[in-house]
């Protein structure tokens, strides 16, 4: 199967999810036979050749125009690549970036797609997906027909480590042809981290949907208090404004490793769990017996957190 | 500036999720359907930019469960102009949903189409860019910011880590939208009745449109709950008493 894997590099390095699906791309390579191409486009992005020594070929774009990733010339610079080059399966992270390139690549080659990959695999002379859809509660085996296809894979779903191995085969310089610049990359905007750092906690008390309002994060703090934590979110409670951005957890803020992480009201949708899944110990308290926080949490209980935090407050304080 | 805002429906996941008899589909004799959050804030979007810089919004909905109730939420925050696709959606995927609209909105005059980023039901892909690439439109995604300059509007594209990526976009334009500037505005009942009187739900029958998604579901199933997780039963205090104890044992106490 000839592969095409899209690592995304900006601001000075390869990404993680680059890794995770060159590996899995390694896999499937592995049983179907074929070859594995990695595009590699940015600028500056020479230097990085030697990272994707899993490639056959490594198919190289660096050029000054291409700072910050620009969804218009990138999806052009794909379907350009791509088209002659005959293409089986193109895999992209489920990411700001690959879901603004995916869809394009897909439409253009006439490909099927598959979103929301946990897995993707070569069965039985098939191409077939496992997707994680419904907010994490519903799980769908895919079978790509003609066995063709573009695939979208999350997050955290393979390990990194699989895809990260240095060395050089084939590497074949691209141009960059004139591509009208329809998204003009301005500048990237680093926060400010006047707030505290979730990434350098030990102890996080996550707060989801489940906090039901503001006043109710006291809650959660006077938990995080005594454990001497700090307060973390997913999205949900960020977008009404009860937390700043600086506190989420997953696809849209950081991703973090504290030896505990206590999920309050959280249910556990792939763009949240990719950021707090490698915890040491995940203790996850939500009132939806189906919530998936289940599937990653160490701990579960279901029940009210406004009947179980009090007592545990209580609890730790006699323990202390 | 006039926008169009296509928005779907998607399971309400307060409801519990069941597989029907065939293993390949939700059971959705029971569901309850209800907006795609990313789309509420697409809403949102719309009718800030429509009381910053004047125009119309049109919200786009196809007819599937409580569709109304939605679009008249819509009407009572500002929305001018509300259309129902009519049509038999048991199964609208987003390939079939983003040529629909295409048949729709081609001919329609608009400066910035605002969808949600993703739905959680986009198996095969997401709406916005098959619209965006059926139109041959810029499509950007994951925007939370949004700013017009002269013909362009200038927005921020979220990246890992809280990590903003500031991009000029050329319009007309279509822009999957992460998060609107402020959280979708509370509208009082009275305001959605007030809409249900005043405010007219236009109702288009779907183009007929065949699309092949090329993919096949051949098994649907619900993860197994709590694999791997120990779940800890009884009243409050006993649960944070067993809780209490873990963390003593791993030495977080």
């Amino acid at each position: 199967m000839k592969i095409f894997v899209f690592p995304e590099v900006y601001q000075g390095e390869v990404k993680e999810i680059s890794f995770e699906i060159l590996g899995l791309a390694q896999e499937i390579k592995e049983k179907t036979g074929g070859d594995l191409h990695v595009l590699l486009a940015g600028k500056g992005v020479k230097e990085f050749v030697p990272q994707f020594g899993l490639a056959d070929k490594v198919l190289l774009l660096d050029n000054e125009k291409l700072e910050g990733v620009s969804p218009f010339i990138y999806q052009n610079i794909l379907f350009q690549v791509l088209k002659d080059r005959a293409p089986e399966l193109i895999l992209f992270g489920h990411t700001s970036i690959g879901m603004d390139l995916a869809g394009f690549v897909a439409l253009k080659l006439n490909f099927p797609m598959v979103a929301f990959c946990k897995n993707v695999k070569a069965e039985n002379g098939h191409l077939m997906a496992t997707s994680l859809i419904c907010g994490g509660k519903i799980l769908a085996d895919v079978k790509i027909k003609d066995n063709k296809g573009v695939c979208l894979v999350l997050p955290g779903s393979y390990p990194a480590e699989k895809g990260k191995v240095e060395g050089t085969k084939e590497v074949e310089e691209l141009s960059l042809s004139e591509i009208e610049e329809k998204i003009k990359f301005e500048r990237f905007i680093i926060p400010e981290v006047e707030d505290i750092d979730i990434t350098k906690e030990n102890i996080l008390v996550g707060v989801g949907r489940g906090i039901q309002n503001q006043e109710n994060l006291e809650v959660a703090e006077e938990l995080a208090q005594v454990l001497g934590g700090a307060l973390a979110a997913s999205r949900p409670v960020v977008d009404q404004g009860w937390l700043p951005l600086t506190r989420v957890v997953g696809r849209s803020g950081k991703s973090v490793k504290p030896k505990l992480y206590l999920s309050l009201g959280i249910s556990g949708a792939p763009e949240h769990v990719e950021g707090m899944k490698d915890a040491g110990l995940i203790i996850a308290i939500n009132t939806d017996p189906n919530a998936p926080i289940f599937q990653t949490a160490h701990y579960g209980v279901v029940g009210d957190i406004f009947d179980i935090v009090p007592a545990l407050v209580e609890e730790i304080k006699a323990r202390k | 500036m006039k926008i169009i805002v296509p928005i779907k429906m998607v399971p309400d996941l307060v409801e519990e999720l069941e597989i029907d008899e065939s293993g390949k589909r939700l059971d959705t004799s029971f569901l309850r359907f209800t907006i795609n959050e990313a789309d509420d804030h697409a809403i949102e979007e719309a009718v800030i930019l429509k009381e910053k810089y004047g125009g119309e919004v049109t919200v786009i909905a196809p007819d599937i469960g409580e569709v109304d109730d939605v679009l008249y939420a819509a009407a009572a925050k500002g929305v001018d102009r509300l259309i129902k696709i009519m049509g038999d959606f048991e199964e609208l995927d987003s390939h079939l949903y983003a040529s629909i609209l295409t048949e729709m909105i081609k001919d329609m005059q608009y400066d910035l189409i605002l969808t949600g980023c993703e739905a959680i039901t986009d198996l095969d892909g997401q709406t916005g860019i098959f619209l965006a690439t059926n139109l041959s439109l810029p499509y950007i995604g994951l925007v939370s910011k949004y700013k017009k300059e002269d013909g362009s509007l200038c927005v921020n594209k979220e990246f890992p880590g809280g990590v903003y990526g500031e991009y000029k976009v050329e319009l007309p334009a279509v822009l999957g939208v992460m998060a609107a500037e402020k959280p979708p505005r509370y509208v009082p009942v009275a305001k959605i009745r007030a809409a249900m009187k005043s405010a007219q739900i236009e109702e288009i029958d779907a183009p007929e449109i065949k699309v092949e998604t090329g993919i096949e579901i051949e098994k649907m199933y619900v993860p197994e709950v709590g694999k791997g997780a120990e779940m800890i039963e009884g009243e409050p205090e006993e649960v944070a008493k067993k809780i209490a104890e873990a963390l003593q044992n791993k030495g977080l106490l």
